[in-house]
């Protein structure tokens, strides 16, 4: 039984299509991605992020030593 | 035994629940969690530290794409402010995605703002340069502890 997926030309059979997929992993994220071509052209892309590198808040108070 | 000069970890977390109000504040009506939304913004665009609510301006396009973004979803959208050491944090309940979209103009970055109060920006987080052909973008959260938490006051 094969898949189909959402393409920009309705829903394919991913047998039908050529997959790309790719991961960029450094110190700021972890981001999975995946491409379907059909004859040549882009009809799907996703992605998967992850951030790894957050906000933070350093907070300080003030004294009242000179 | 001596005292300590220190900023209250509690004080931290409570700032995180709106507890405190050093100048004038918002009436609320309720002591439920705010709503919050997640938009995302253009290579472009000049979302930072100094911007302090959603704009338009430098807003992705796309189908499937509504202008403002999705709402952070779960029975309250984050999880209940908690504390480990003395840093504060706090993270979405729930992994924030956008499904069956087209943003072929590249964008990398989103915003999280306070729908229930004006708009207001809480945080911008960046990423490498994207785009979206009639698929789906996940951003899934981080392990909410004091380390890797989305939000984290030290």
């Amino acid at each position: 039984m094969s898949d189909s997926i959402t393409t920009t030309k309705g829903l394919i059979d991913v047998s039908l299509l050529e997959k790309k997929e790719g991961i960029v992993d450094n110190d700021n994220e972890r981001t999975e991605w995946i491409e379907y071509w059909l004859d040549g052209e882009l009809v799907h892309r996703s992605a998967h992020v992850t951030l790894k590198r957050n906000v933070i808040s350093n907070t300080d108070i003030g004294g009242f030593r000179g | 035994m001596a005292n300590t000069q220190a900023m209250a970890t509690s004080f931290k977390v409570e700032i995180l629940n709106g507890l405190h109000a050093f100048g004038t504040s918002v009436v609320r009506g309720a002591t439920t969690a705010d709503s919050f939304k997640a938009a995302l913004y253009l290579t472009t665009a000049t979302i930072a530290a100094a911007s302090t609510a959603y704009t338009a301006t430098g807003e992705v396009p796309g189908t499937g794409y509504t202008a403002g973004g999705v709402d952070l979803t779960g029975a309250v959208d984050w999880i209940a402010p908690g504390s480990s050491g003395t840093t504060a944090f706090s993270t979405p309940t729930a992994n924030i995605v956008y499904t069956t979209v087209t943003l072929t103009t590249a964008f990398d970055a989103v915003m999280i703002y306070n729908s229930t109060q004006g708009n207001r920006m809480v945080s911008c987080h960046t990423f490498g340069s994207q785009t979206i052909t009639a698929g789906t973008l996940t951003l899934t959260m981080p392990t909410n502890d004091a380390t890797t938490g989305l939000i984290r006051i030290a």
